[in-house]
């Protein structure tokens, strides 16, 4: 299965790949654009990546959780193209038998998400102007 | 474009060098050979890349990196046939 898509994600549709009978806790994050006001009102956000590598980057954070959460089911979507501020870029839902290993797997995916995939955004602001962003520091 | 170092004449590794976001822009390329003697590391091909490529030392000097699609660490050998690729600080999520 793909980690990424060019279309609006649905949460729902996360849950629903995640859900089994034996599983009763499970957990989700969804991060969206955000409007921010530091440099002025975020229009979207265009989101590129070393797509190859995403794929396999996000395999191995999820070979990682089934062997440090054996019963727990995770999926993982990253958008990529034009978000507008408000929608969803990221989302990642973690099923386990109880909530401490759901919310403890479901973290685990979100955080090294954000540090190792390789996936770049450039904020494009209301007045049209445009910055790269990253997830340490501003970018001149 | 083929980028080799001038005063190689030993055995050589060639790697195919990709940059994206905004290394790409500074670059004004997304892809590119690279020709270095070996033994060779990441930190000799981000060497080469510095000095031979017009922009090219607006790059770090240890860029993030990663070698057929895994982060990898600046003393890293490269082998012939790697596809060497250059990351700007990630902003996923």
């Amino acid at each position: 299965m793909s980690f990424v898509t060019r279309q609006p994600i649905d949460g729902a549709a996360l849950l629903a790949q995640v859900a089994d009978p034996g599983l009763g806790g499970t957990a989700l994050f969804v991060g969206s654009v955000r409007r921010g006001k530091e440099d002025g009102p975020v229009e979207a956000i265009e989101y590129s990546a070393y797509e190859t590598m995403l794929e396999e980057e996000f395999g191995r954070i999820v070979t990682e959780i089934r062997s440090r959460w054996r019963e727990a089911r995770v999926v993982g979507v990253h958008r990529l193209g034009r978000i507008p501020a408000g929608e969803i870029s990221i989302a990642v839902a973690a099923a386990a038998p109880h909530r401490a290993e759901a919310f403890a797997a479901c973290r685990h995916a979100i955080e090294e998400a954000k540090k190792r995939l390789p996936v770049w955004k450039k904020e494009i602001f209301q007045d049209g102007s445009e910055a790269w962003r990253d997830n340490e520091s501003r970018l001149a | 474009m083929h980028f080799r170092d001038a005063l190689s004449s030993s055995t050589t590794v060639t790697v195919t060098v990709r940059a994206f976001a905004r290394y790409a822009e500074i670059l004004g390329l997304e892809e590119t050979t690279l020709e270095l003697d070996e033994p060779a590391t990441v930190s000799d091909a981000v060497k080469l890349l510095r000095s031979s490529i017009p922009n090219g030392s607006r790059l770090p000097e240890r860029p993030l990196v990663a070698i057929n699609r895994e982060h990898v660490l600046a003393e890293t050998p490269l082998q012939d046939g790697d596809e060497l690729a250059l990351l700007p600080p990630l902003a996923g999520g």
